[in-house]
């Protein structure tokens, strides 16, 4: 019994992390029609970054969650600038901002060993949040209620910004028609810099937060990138209900597929995207791209 | 001639390879309305799409109120003042109708000028809008939605404003009921382009006349005059 509970527990916690994660790529897929591939890479870095502010750099220690925000401003501005420098060059070219964006990823990737090394680093989990909480005979791990918790806020934060707000209703006209927005006199491009800025900090702080669970090593980055396609194949692009939906179903399916049948894990995990793609291919809540 | 509101001079526009405007200029006047007449392909919308910044021309020049607009993005555009009712639409039709309107609202482009426009004043205009304030757009019938682009186009106060036709695909009733809308807006002082296929809308509303053939202009001129001298349109606008 508790071990059914635990893995279920799990599955949404690691669910809440791609959530984290996908949301931002989502967002500037279905905004921006930019396939970002550096989101595994943002994710990677905000974990390292973060790791390193928690060890210490020059003998100051942060504490935790001041370094997880840290970490994702960090990213934020990196996501920006390739944004502003890069991206920005690119408008319409799908097959260039793949070569680029894969490119940055694999530099990033390099860059990281070169300042982290190739083992792995495992981030503490804050002390306040260590230990379990019992409910009758199930035993949950305290840190991981606090992943799914911070999940929920930031997805119902996401929600009011967009269908609550000015911006997120310019930011979903954009997604609509953007060269009617641009006529109506809204900055898209601003617009689509602060989305890019907003998704890599997510997934910097997806990164660093799901550091006590999943540690930081090399090749982080291509683990946690083909996730966050499946999430958003699964759950429609730029359709932020999408993304949460997506990220339970992935989180259930490569944590159940993980424990019950190893071998099929990954089978397990890419069929539904498969059955998805040939017969709805804009996701379970996406919109037709036009 | 009077001020000058908007003002395309010798634009030669390109789609990938087809010259699709040759050489074409004409002005609008102050607070006038300018009819753009011409068949489907005549380069009607290729004019409305210069003249907000989607399609910049090869060369010539587009001014808003004598100033160079040219080569400037759709958004800085706007704020010199220009508004569109584009063809088909094209409402955000993901958003309510009055998340359409707020996420065009700007304060007035003019010259110290009041402005009018705000979601409260295009609600007034329009109760059927207001009663469906806060319904997803893209359950609107055709008719509300006209409303809602124009409406939309209004609350950036605009200056000068381009109705791309505004008629199309609408039932007759309905019809009138937009060409009387563009008779108010017309009659408070905007300068107005309209751009229609069926030229019996637009000779009863408009101070001039445009009509494009084939990506050049062929007929300056006004309503008076046209029907004075039995101009025959058909050579250019087809059947009607």
């Amino acid at each position: 019994m508790n071990f059914w509970i635990l893995l279920a527990v799990n599955s949404i916690t690691f669910g809440g992390l791609l959530f984290l994660l996908s949301a931002g790529f989502s967002l500037i897929f279905g905004l921006m029609r930019i396939p970002n591939l550096t989101h595994g890479s943002l994710f990677m870095l905000g974990a390292y970054v973060g790791a390193t502010l928690i060890m210490g750099i020059l003998s100051v220690q942060l504490d935790f969650w001041l370094a997880a925000v840290l970490s994702a401003l960090v990213v934020a501005a990196f996501g920006a600038l390739i944004e502003r420098l890069l991206l920005r060059r690119l408008p319409g070219e799908p097959l260039a901002q793949v070569l680029v964006t894969l490119g940055i990823s694999f530099m990033v990737a390099d860059f990281c060993l070169m300042v982290w090394g190739g083992d792995p680093i495992s981030v503490a989990t804050p002390t306040h949040l260590v230990g379990f909480v019992r409910y009758g005979v199930a035993v949950f791990p305290l840190y991981r209620l606090a992943i799914i918790g911070i999940a929920a806020v930031v997805a119902v934060a996401l929600w009011l910004l967009l269908e609550r707000t000015r911006l997120g209703a310019m930011i979903r006209a954009g997604v609509d028609d953007p060269d009617m927005a641009r006529v109506v006199g809204i900055r898209v491009s601003q617009i689509f810099t602060i989305v890019f800025g907003l998704g890599a900090a997510l997934a910097g702080f997806a990164g660093i937060i799901g550091g006590p669970i999943l540690s930081v090593y090399p090749g982080l980055d291509q683990d946690m990138l083909p996730l966050a396609l499946v999430v958003v194949i699964l759950g429609g692009t730029g359709s932020l209900l999408g993304s949460f939906v997506g990220s339970l179903i992935v989180g259930f399916l490569y944590n159940f597929g993980q424990a019950l049948l190893p071998e099929l894990a990954y089978f397990i995990l890419f069929l539904p995207m498969l059955l998805v793609l040939v017969l709805r291919p804009q996701g379970l809540f996406g919109r037709q791209l036009p | 001639m009077a001020t000058s509101a908007l003002t395309l001079e010798h634009i030669n526009a390109f789609y990938s390879d087809s010259h699709v405007l040759q050489n074409v200029s004409f002005e609008l006047g102050e607070a006038r309305m300018l009819g753009l007449l011409g068949r489907n392909g005549a380069g009607k919308s290729t004019c409305m799409n210069v003249s907000v910044g989607l399609l910049h021309p090869r060369t010539g020049d587009v001014a808003v109120y004598g100033n160079r607009v040219t080569h400037l993005p759709p958004e800085q555009i706007a704020a010199h003042g220009v508004a569109l009712v584009p063809q088909g639409r094209r409402i955000f039709k993901s958003l309510t109708v009055r998340e359409n309107l707020i996420v065009a609202a700007r304060k007035s482009s003019g010259n110290g000028r009041h402005s009018p426009w705000t979601a409260d004043t295009v609600f007034t205009m329009f109760p059927r809008l207001s009663e469906r304030r806060n319904q997803i757009s893209a359950h609107l019938s055709g008719g509300e939605q006209q409303m809602l682009a124009i409406g939309r186009a209004l609350m950036g106060n605009p200056r000068v404003l381009l109705m791309d036709e505004p008629s199309e695909g609408l039932a007759p009733q309905i019809v009138h009921e937009v060409m009387n809308t563009i008779r108010k807006l017309k009659e408070s002082g905007l300068s107005i382009v309209l751009v229609e296929q069926n030229p019996t809308l637009v000779f009863d509303v408009a101070d001039d006349i445009v009509i494009l053939n084939s990506g050049h202009v062929a007929v300056v001129s006004t309503p008076a005059e046209l029907t004075e001298k039995k101009v025959d349109l058909t050579q250019h606008l087809g059947v009607f």
